[in-house]
């Protein structure tokens, strides 16, 4: 789960970390009323998405006047931002941010991530801030520091030092910075960060570290015990669909192709659109029922692949488990009459109880296509949707 | 002969009187595992399913003997259990459970490495070797005692699999789901060794799928070390790239983690690389000789 910049920022204070003095608004007059609390003439002004690239899409301001932040306010709030991380729709822009402006002396970069390699939570640190760090990476990998963090006894302030110092930093930085690592650590740990970035993370000009932008990633799998957390999900951030179908436990991607995909297990699911690709269609989605695929979950499913105006045929792929094809097959069916299904059917059906399910099936008196083997389903899916596309 | 479990292994399930444990525990046995017991804390002296029930992992393992486990409670309690299992010297845990928060992993993967236990999943489908011992949630009747070891981060993948090698009569040596997730207990490399020791393999099937490096790092492995034919398969082509796609541990991250990628290391390590995963069985023909 992705949090806004405002509410990472509002963590990042939690643990006593340096950030600027802001507010979250959702109007131009709280903009206005933000500004005037915050004091001083300079200000920055920050739409608040899900999405990198804000600054370079006009999605961030120095304001020099109340009326700038006023007029920065008016023009975004309820529109979208597109950037180059977005679709050409963009996302939604409900708050934006406005805090103290900060003199900028130096740029630098700092973040945590879970290190699938070596199964350790590791901060890199780079004296290259405000630059992508995959960009630092394949141009200059020298230049990115790294601390891996002993899941045992967890980050040592020494660590933090070696950084600091390794980035150039002197006097009072040092301390600061060591501080700043340790919270983050803190914080990383407590709220079960799947991903912490600052960046930039700058000296001022007074020769202090402050941080200026702030991202966090949530892991989705420990939301159970972060109930605060919890509630500073954003469903207005995703995809519709994607966010309609997590809701009943439906794992689904939009993709771009006009045959819509239903399979049992994530795997599989992936595995059926790449065999579309590879027979000449082009996947509308992702979708895993998961393991149960119980009658509801397969309507859901039916409803959120069909609300893509694009689909043009649905493939349904399952392996039965422990789970009948049967079972399958009822769902199926009550989901076709329930939903209403227009375009043409193709359904797969391996494992457990397969040949009771393609004769549910075809006793249904429904127009849904049997597929003998997976390629033959395949195959007469991508002829369904109109053919190569 | 097989890898991780056959006939003799004794195995505990966790989480045992709960609707997935009964379930489950139910399968395994019409299989034929040696499933002695189960651990519910709190209704230890009890009997579920004619098997005695214990209030912790250590007293299973004493009265039982047990050697494996198999756990199947929720998400939020796994981290417990797995360590609960470690603590009492269990040498395999199999964790079926999806949805471990991944810093629970990273203390549970730390501690596994210390104890020399080995751990399968999470989020995975389980063992099997066929026609001995099945532990997990894989549909028995697909398979067949063979010679086919297959190794996957998928469960309906591995199914297929194994369907292709069974309709060929090649059957499977044992199967082994190391699960979705980002930090998996045990690694491609950590059963491709046991694939290359075990004398009944005599090919191995490597199921992977898009995110993090477990498939190139099992290339290399191979390259170096496993002289037995293996056919490869890469999940994900069509995945974009920053999108989780179901499992935890399948998203492209900074560019890195991709399908082609994949497939370009396993080709480099002389693996049989199949696009399609219906060409699973054909490849293993091709590779083999095997008709």
């Amino acid at each position: 789960m992705n949090l806004h910049e405002y509410q990472a920022k509002g963590l990042f204070a939690n643990y006593g970390l340096p950030v600027s003095e802001g507010y979250a608004v959702d109007t131009a007059d709280e903009a206005v009323a933000a500004a005037q609390k915050i004091g001083g003439d300079r200000w920055v002004v920050k739409v608040q998405v899900h999405a990198g690239g804000r600054g370079k899409a006009g999605g961030v301001k120095l304001a020099d006047s109340l009326d700038d932040i006023r007029a920065f306010a008016d023009q975004w709030i309820g529109k979208n931002l597109v950037t180059i991380q977005t679709d050409e729709n963009g996302q939604p822009v409900s708050k934006i941010y406005v805090e103290s402006c900060t003199d900028i002396d130096r740029e630098l970069y700092l973040s945590a991530v879970i290190d699938r390699g070596s199964r350790r939570v590791v901060f890199m640190a780079s004296t290259e801030g405000g630059v992508e760090i995959e960009q630092v990476a394949e141009e200059t990998p020298e230049k990115i520091l790294s601390a891996i963090i002993d899941p045992a006894v967890g980050a040592q302030p020494y660590q933090g030092r070696e950084l600091a110092f390794k980035l150039g930093l002197e006097g009072q930085q040092i301390r600061q910075f060591t501080h700043l690592f340790m919270g983050l650590s803190k914080l990383f740990e407590e709220c079960d960060c799947s991903l912490l970035e600052i960046n930039p993370l700058v000296v001022t000009s007074d020769g202090d570290v402050h941080c200026l932008d702030a991202k966090i990633n949530i892991d989705g799998n420990a939301l159970y015990r972060q109930p605060a957390i919890a509630e500073m999900n954003d469903p207005s951030q995703e995809d519709e669909r994607e966010a309609q179908a997590a809701a009943y436990s439906l794992n689904y991607v939009a993709l771009e192709g006009n045959i819509g995909c239903m399979v049992n297990g994530a795997g599989l699911a992936m595995g059926t659109m790449d065999l579309v690709k590879l027979h000449g269609g082009n996947p509308a989605n992702f979708l895993d029922v998961g393991g149960g695929a119980t009658k509801e979950a397969v309507a859901e499913a039916f409803k959120i692949i069909l609300s893509d105006s694009a689909v043009q045929a649905v493939l349904i792929n399952i392996f039965g488990g422990i789970v009948s094809c049967a079972t399958i097959a009822e769902g199926i069916i009550g989901a076709v009459q329930e939903v209403g299904v227009e375009v043409p059917v193709v359904v797969r059906f391996e494992g457990n109880n397969s040949a009771l399910g393609r004769q549910t099936l075809a006793d249904s008196g429904l127009n849904i296509i049997p597929g003998d083997s997976l390629v033959d389903a395949v195959e007469k899916a991508v002829a369904a949707a109109g053919g190569q596309a | 002969m097989s890898i991780l479990i056959n006939k003799d292994t004794k195995v505990i399930c966790q989480g045992f009187t709960g609707s997935q444990g009964t379930l489950h525990s139910e399968q395994a046995l019409a299989y034929g595992t040696q499933l002695v017991g189960g651990v519910t804390p709190g209704k230890g002296g009890s009997t579920h399913l004619g098997l005695p029930v214990f209030d912790t992992v250590a007293d299973a393992v004493t009265v039982t003997g047990a050697t494996a486990s198999v756990i199947y409670v929720p998400a939020s309690f796994c981290k417990d259990s797995i360590l609960e299992a470690l603590n009492a010297g269990i040498e395999l845990i199999v964790c079926i459970t999806e949805g471990i928060p991944t810093l629970d992993m990273l203390a549970v993967k730390a501690r596994l490495e210390e104890s020399g236990a080995r751990m399968v999943g999470p989020n995975c489908p389980g063992v099997i070797t066929p026609g001995e011992c099945k532990i997990g949630i894989m549909p028995g009747d697909i398979h067949l005692p063979g010679k086919v070891g297959i190794v996957s981060r998928s469960g309906t993948l591995t199914y297929e699999a194994v369907k292709q090698t069974t309709d060929r009569g090649f059957g499977q040596s044992s199967c082994i789901g190391i699960g979705g997730d980002p930090i998996p207990g045990s690694h491609f490399i950590d059963v491709l060794e046991l694939f290359e020791q075990d004398p009944a393999t005599e090919a191995i099937v490597m199921v992977g799928e898009i995110g993090g490096n477990a498939e190139e790092e099992a290339a290399a492995y191979i390259k170096a070390n496993v002289t037995k034919p293996v056919v490869g398969y890469i999940a994900g082509v069509t995945a974009p790239p920053g999108k989780r796609m179901g499992h935890a541990g399948a998203i492209i991250a900074g560019g890195k983690g991709t399908a082609d990628d994949k497939f370009a290391a396993l080709q480099d390590a002389g693996v049989r690389t199949v696009r399609s995963l219906a060409e699973i069985g054909d490849a293993l023909a091709e590779v083999t000789g095997w008709s």
